[in-house]
């Protein structure tokens, strides 16, 4: 199954890029998303987490097609 | 209820004018009109700021918003609210946010829009990147809780 898995702000530029292409077998939850894609590199502090736009914990399950985000605190207003 | 996320600066006086000039059909029903506009500064945590960088996530921010002014309207009598954001490049005194909310009472419109600014704050996916005068950049870390007193 495919996932896109997406980053955001500093943590794009930290990682140097901003999207990842994801093909998995089994159901991955967002922890293991960021571990398969960043290779056990630790997450860094205070990172969020969306699944298809909305705010999720890391051990939230990714299904086929989902978007999956990781961003830093937000700052606007 | 209308969101907007602008690349471009606006005013937010004439868009307020003309939304209210728009809503013809809630003549007689306004009574309270509550804005709060956010705008750029060119100090922040110390440091001369020349100009900052606003990113966000196209759609997902949108939606968030969309959730967030819902929420105020489960809580408050809203007759229609008004949200604009700008992202990309800000200079100081540009707008960086406007939100307006028209209700019947003061009280409903005073705390709707203070709920709207606040939620936005904390769940709305925006980051600022600020270009300081001494050619450093950063990005801000975090936003302030604004119910807390500084």
């Amino acid at each position: 199954m495919s996932i896109k898995v997406r980053y955001f702000a500093s943590l794009k530029e930290s990682v140097g890029r901003s999207e990842d292409d994801l093909t998995i077998t089994g159901l991955l939850t967002v922890n293991e998303v960021w571990n398969l894609t960043n290779l056990g590199k630790p997450l860094p502090e205070n990172i969020l987490a969306a699944v298809n736009m909305e705010y999720v914990e890391f051990d939230n399950i990714v299904k086929d097609g989902d978007e999956v985000a990781f961003f830093p605190p937000v700052t606007g207003g | 209820m209308t969101i907007k996320i602008s690349a471009e600066a606006f005013d937010p006086y004439q868009e307020i004018q003309a939304y209210q000039n728009a809503k013809t059909g809630n003549i007689g029903a306004i009574g309270a009109t509550s804005i709060f506009i956010g705008t750029m500064r060119d100090f922040n945590e110390g440091a001369a700021v020349k100009g900052m960088t606003l990113e966000y996530y196209p759609g997902m921010t949108e939606k968030q918003l969309k959730k967030i002014i819902t929420e105020a309207q489960q809580q408050w009598p809203i007759i229609d609210s008004l949200v604009i954001h700008r992202v990309g490049d800000i200079l100081p005194n540009e707008t960086i946010v406007l939100v307006a909310v028209w209700s019947s009472h003061r009280g409903d419109a005073f705390d709707a829009s203070r709920y709207i600014m606040e939620a936005l704050k904390s769940k709305a996916p925006f980051w600022k990147k600020e270009h300081l005068v001494t050619e450093n950049e950063r990005w801000l870390a975090h936003n302030t809780n604004g119910y807390k007193p500084r």
